[in-house]
């Protein structure tokens, strides 16, 4: 032989009905229940098949940016244990999604059994969001919120994933809903994980700004793709008694979100009669 | 103007933001960078490929740093300038005092020198008996004030025109008191006047340099004032001192790198003067100094050049990163304590001053990634400043309490069964304290997320357990 043939990769065709593991987040899990439920809604409309691993806790990143990477690589690894074998893994988060797309890679680069294997996990895991629209090219929205929301970009969906113009497009087929775009909808809400325990204050000035932009849209609803920048701002906007409520974007695109917003708005319908029609 | 001492940035930060006008100094220059970004890169398409290939100029350059280094070297001596070495900024010191006294300079003009600050060369000269002036507008004013610089390139850009008015009245006494300084151009007129007097009696002029070409032994140097061409070519001596890492290959490579530069650090398209200076005055030159002393300094960036943090020696000190990092728009340059503020200070500092006393700075980051999506060398600074954090972290710097919380959590989310178990426990307690008002005013353990928000009470119930309990038939693996 004259020469090595070049390796024949053969042709990728995506599965029909891909089996998506969903990786809910330990902040989804923990505190909001019924965001991974729309994940999953949200995911089997788009024509997957969902499945929820059990052992599934965290993706590591409050010990990767403590600089613990002892403990993060020790997480990182059962992750993708648990997750390597699905089509696609799922997280309704830009920042987890990007830990495991981007962080794990770096993580794991020196470790001879899993490094191949982070990279290969990496390669298929996407946010919500963008998997729905990027991936499936699914845009089939059957959602109504008949009211005014605004939408803010939580920084790693934004610039790990290029998570931008996918939650317009799809808020844009919610029947009835109103967008009013926020002043500085891309600039960090001062959550950063840890950052905001250690530093209280000046993530407290951050939030305030956002909570100030929020509340300049008129807008009764705050969304976003991430739990943790919405616990903050809902927080926030409960510490200064303001009547906007704050939402995961998939409660509002899976159907009508029944349940009470994250901590219920002062004053919002949630209070009284325990949700929104 | 030694720079700040404290690197205690929760404390400093505390200062700045009770600061009403530096507050709204800060939330000005936040605003017109978010809102400036899109039309400069807009304007000019090639933006990002300009980008990509300044990176590959720099990291060329860095790779190849002795070469380019000693190439200029020989280009400057040819062109009758002098180099001089520097290991650390006290080598640096000595020998820009000696440079003074052989020249029996008494007045040394100054154009701003971020690198200069690194050194506190000022404080130094001033108290070997030389009178120092900063010629630039800000960095003059900020002498006058006993204060440091905020930002490399706004130095006084946590003042307000009001504050610099009061400044000028109490240090220019011989002017008449009922001047009007109230309008931008009665403050830059009156500095103008006071500095001419300066640029003519300068015996030695000191100034930075934004790069050094290695082909030509040049020194370009970018400024808005035309300070930096008084302070070079009026005095009979010349002083340039620049860290290692601003030498370029070639001048095709500055012009690159210089479009680039001034779109990031205040959004215009080339700064108002932009000088490219060969060597000392040849005899047939009108003008320029009689002698040219290249001070090259090292102070740290060969270790930097060895390790993990190389990637920040690409820094061309256009401040884009400060501007745009949320964090520096709350607090302000100043609560970083050292040289540098915002993100590249938080990775620089650790550097110069040590990790030991500067590991509050690389934690004050949200890592939003707006610092590294802006830095026009690509600068991967969160994750640079995640390297400190694994550094503090490995050498128990950072807080005992946060560590131990940290490895509690760590150790319960290494065994997924007991994490559950835990988890269920805690939530039924925070949902009992959330009550029904839905949030927690105060929370045990999490002192810090309370002090300005509070906590959303959870759902109830975790997902993992009710999407078992729920959706039958679905079960996780």
């Amino acid at each position: 032989m004259t020469g090595a043939a070049p390796p024949v990769t053969p042709p990728v065709t995506p599965p029909v009905t891909p089996r998506v593991g969903l990786f809910a987040t330990c902040l989804v899990d923990l505190y909001r229940p019924s965001v991974g439920f729309a994940a999953a809604s949200l995911l089997e409309q788009a024509g997957c098949e969902v499945d929820v691993p059990r052992a599934q806790v965290c993706c590591g990143q409050p010990a990767y940016n403590a600089g613990d990477r002892t403990n993060a690589a020790a997480i990182a690894r059962q992750t993708i244990d648990l997750f390597e074998g699905f089509d696609y893994i799922v997280a309704p988060s830009g920042s987890c999604a990007g830990m495991l797309r981007h962080h794990y890679p770096d993580l794991l680069s020196d470790d001879p059994q899993y490094a191949t294997r982070a990279q290969s996990v990496a390669d298929k895991t996407w946010e919500l969001i963008g998997f729905l629209t990027d991936v499936r090219s699914w845009t089939d929205i059957d959602a109504s919120w008949p009211a005014s929301v605004t939408y803010h970009d939580a920084c790693s969906g934004l610039r790990e994933l290029g998570i931008k113009d996918q939650p317009r497009q799809l808020l844009k087929k919610v029947e009835g809903l109103e967008l009013c775009e926020l002043e500085a909808a891309d600039v960090c809400c001062g959550f950063g994980g840890t950052f905001c325990i250690k530093y209280p204050e000046v993530s407290g000035a951050m939030v305030d700004n956002k909570v100030d932009d929020i509340v300049a849209t008129g807008a009764a609803t705050v969304l976003s793709g991430d739990l943790g920048c919405l616990m903050n701002i809902a927080g926030r906007l409960s510490r200064r008694g303001e009547a906007v409520e704050a939402r995961h974007i998939a409660e509002i695109l899976a159907g009508p979100a029944t349940g009470p917003a994250i901590g219920p708005a002062i004053g919002s319908a949630a209070d009284n009669d325990g949700g929104k029609a | 103007m030694a720079h700040q001492t404290s690197l205690d940035f929760s404390k400093n930060a505390a200062r700045a933001q009770a600061d009403a006008d530096l507050q709204s100094a800060l939330a000005k220059l936040q605003r017109d960078t978010r809102l400036a970004r899109p039309v400069i890169t807009g304007r000019l398409p090639e933006f990002e490929d300009l980008r990509d290939r300044a990176v590959a100029i720099k990291d060329h350059t860095l790779a190849h740093l002795d070469h380019f280094l000693e190439t200029f070297e020989a280009n400057v001596t040819d062109a009758g300038g002098h180099v001089h070495w520097c290991n650390d900024a006290g080598g640096a010191r000595e020998t820009i005092l000696q440079i003074c006294r052989d020249s029996d300079a008494k007045i040394v003009g100054k154009s701003k020198s971020m690198v200069s600050e690194e050194i506190a060369l000022n404080d130094y000269l001033i108290a070997h008996g030389l009178e120092v002036v900063e010629t630039d507008l800000g960095e003059y004013i900020l002498q006058l004030r006993e204060e440091t610089p905020s930002h490399v390139v706004m130095p006084a850009i946590h003042l307000k025109k009001e504050q610099i008015a009061e400044t000028f009245r109490d240090h220019h006494t011989t002017l008449d008191p009922a001047r009007p300084l109230d309008v931008p151009s009665d403050i830059t007129e009156e500095a103008r006047t006071k500095l001419r007097e300066k640029f003519l009696a300068a015996d030695v002029g000191i100034t930075g340099a934004n790069m050094l070409i290695a082909e030509t032994g040049s020194i370009v140097v970018v400024t808005n004032e035309g300070n930096g061409d008084l302070t070079q070519t009026l005095p009979r001596v010349h002083i340039v001192i620049a860290a290692i890492e601003k030498v370029v290959p070639r001048v095709e490579d500055a012009l690159s790198i210089l479009r680039i530069l001034a779109r990031s650090a205040t959004g215009q398209e080339i700064t108002c003067y932009t000088t490219f200076a060969t060597g000392p005055k040849r005899p047939d030159d009108l003008d320029g100094p009689e002698e040219l002393h290249l001070i090259l300094l090292d102070n740290g960036r060969t270790k930097l050049l060895e390790g993990e943090f190389r990637d920040v020696l690409r820094c061309i000190r256009c401040g884009a990163c400060q501007s745009a990092c949320p964090v520096y728009g709350a607090v302000g340059g100043h609560a970083y304590g050292g040289v540098y503020g915002g993100p590249i200070g938080a990775v620089l500092t650790p550097a110069l001053d040590g990790i030991d006393k500067a590991w509050p700075l690389p934690e004050a980051s949200s890592f939003c990634g707006n610092c590294e999506a802006v830095c026009p060398m690509r600068i991967p600074l969160p994750g640079l400043m995640r390297r400190w954090r694994d550094i503090a972290h490995k050498e128990k710097l950072n807080k005992a309490g946060a560590r131990r919380g940290l490895a509690l959590w760590a150790w319960a989310a290494r065994r997924p069964a007991f994490y559950r178990f835990g988890a269920r426990i805690a939530l039924r307690l925070l949902k009992t304290l959330g009550g029904r008002r839905g949030y927690l005013r105060r929370v045990p353990l999490a002192g810090g997320w309370t002090t300005a928000r509070d906590l959303p009470a959870p759902e109830g119930g975790t997902f993992i357990d009710r999407w078992q309990k729920e959706s039958p038939g679905k079960t996780g693996s």
